[in-house]
């Protein structure tokens, strides 16, 4: 992504990314790095990328952080006020075309990649991918950010349906550490979250803490 | 002639019909478009056991002249909430006074202190819906019933919560420090000492950012303002008195001009006072 200064500023401050979210049978897991670029200089090198938008749904953010942040907040409204009329849990699926529709209105002031993840009493656990340009689809497991491109082989590779959800943050753990090793826009701490019927439950892995890859 | 007595108060808000205009005119005149003075700063925020330090240069540059030696970065929001602008002063100015002002509005509603969450959102919203135009790095600093808070937030409406910030020009300079420096549950003193440094170290390092330090410490008792905390030791003394007394320049004639205005329009307005 690129980075023009506008008015002596820097263009956007980018969240160059890895994100991903996997189903497993009974829920999501959602995981994250957690740097945030302008340009050279890393803004903030503990960003919380797994953004809330109801009880059961989060969304993980890619882009710009301005726009996502922006659109999650819309959403978060639309979302609960819906929810309200409703007067119960809103759908994953809900969720996920409220994003598109602003992705794709608004798909030419936008940067913004998206991923949806939730639990709801329908569907059980769901993954659907808003990226930039604003299409909506429903897949068991996706990425996305700039760090994604380094992790689709090992996604490809190591990714089961019916995976348990122990099995899943080990695997998403695994590959957002994959994608900050070689993702020089991708680093700090992972952050997962995994949401089921029960809650949701969040953990932070450390940068000491990581997996290590290194061959030397 | 008569109409051109006329005042025209100008709308409120920002307005930006010319800025597509005068990015076409850019390259076709010789003499240099006006740049706006820009704070090229140093801005830092600490949080510590009690509440909040802020800190901030005081120079504002307007491209190689210094245009103001003793500028106040650390902008009035709220009794318990101060703001840090970085960015074109202009802008950091007006957006902190409007942030102000609805933050004022909202306690004479209420009758009590704004949330620094609330501060954060408008802001957010404000800077998000001007994309980049108006170019204010903000740090925002306050004790709340929710305890203390820091953000900073981006010219393009994008918001950061940490411990610890450094925004501007220094503010490389400054995260060196407060990277070093920081650890949870500061002392007063310390947060102040690592607020000072920080700030002292974007002056050093930084060509944009000098003169002195001010510094604020926000707590649930009140609201400390320094300023300055720290007196630059570059200051030079003036040679002479520059101040010129009535008198010193002859008037040779004199000659009253009055302006005829015409009344154009009248309108009453009644105040409901009952």
């Amino acid at each position: 992504m690129d980075s023009v200064p506008v008015n002596g500023v820097l263009r956007s401050r980018l969240i160059e990314t890895t994100i991903m979210a996997l189903e497993y049978d009974g829920g999501v897991v959602i995981g994250a790095d957690s740097r945030t670029t302008t340009g050279a200089y890393i803004a903030n090198r503990v960003t919380d990328k797994l953004t809330p938008i109801h009880d059961r749904i989060f969304c993980c953010r890619s882009g710009s952080a301005a726009d996502t942040q922006a659109i999650a907040d819309v959403v978060t409204y639309q979302l609960g006020f819906h929810s309200i009329e409703l007067d119960e849990p809103p759908l994953v699926e809900t969720a996920a075309n409220l994003f598109r529709a602003s992705c794709y209105r608004y798909r030419e002031e936008l940067t913004a990649g998206i991923l949806v993840a939730g639990w709801d009493r329908r569907k059980g656990g769901q993954v659907y991918c808003v990226p930039i340009g604003g299409m909506l689809v429903r897949q068991p497991v996706s990425v996305g950010g700039s760090g994604s491109s380094y992790i689709y082989g090992f996604m490809d590779s190591n990714y089961k349906p019916n995976m348990t959800k122990d099995q899943c943050l080990e695997l998403t753990a695994a590959a957002v550490s994959l994608a900050m090793e070689r993702d020089g826009s991708s680093g700090g701490v992972v952050r997962l979250a995994s949401i089921s019927k029960d809650g949701v439950e969040r953990r932070v892995i450390l940068g000491n803490q990581l997996p290590k890859y290194s061959t030397h | 002639m008569a109409l051109s007595n006329v005042l025209h108060a100008p709308a409120a808000g920002f307005n930006f019909d010319h800025a597509a205009r005068n990015a076409e005119l850019e390259g076709l005149f010789d003499a240099q478009i006006p740049k706006p003075v820009k704070t090229g700063t140093t801005i830092a925020g600490v949080v510590f056991k009690d509440g909040v330090v802020l800190g901030a240069d005081t120079r504002a540059t307007s491209s190689e002249i210094v245009a103001d030696k003793m500028c106040s970065k650390i902008h009035y929001i709220a009794p318990n909430i101060y703001c840090c602008g970085a960015g074109t002063a202009a802008d950091t100015e007006k957006t902190t006074e409007l942030l102000s002002s609805n933050l004022t509005i909202f306690s004479l509603n209420s009758g009590r202190n704004p949330r620094v969450v609330m501060a954060v959102n408008i802001l957010q919203e404000m800077l998000y819906r001007y994309h980049g135009q108006i170019g204010a790095s903000l740090i925002l600093g306050g004790v709340d019933c929710a305890g203390n808070h820091l953000y900073t937030v981006g010219p393009y409406g994008s918001v950061n919560t940490m411990p610890y910030l450094a925004m501007g020009s220094g503010d490389l300079a400054a995260l060196g420090i407060l990277e070093d420096g920081y650890k949870p549950d500061l002392e007063l003193d310390k947060a102040k000492e690592l607020v000072r440094a920080a700030i002292h170290a974007g002056v050093m390092n930084d060509l944009a950012s000098g003169n002195n330090i001010d510094i604020c410490v926000l707590t649930r008792e009140g609201v400390d303002h320094i300023r300055p905390y720290q007196v630059s030791q570059y200051k030079d003394k003036r040679k002479t008195k520059y101040k010129y007394g009535a008198g010193t320049t002859a008037v040779l004639t004199e000659k009253v001009v009055p302006v005829k205005l015409e009344v154009v329009e009248e309108t009453v307005q009644r105040m409901d006072t009952a």
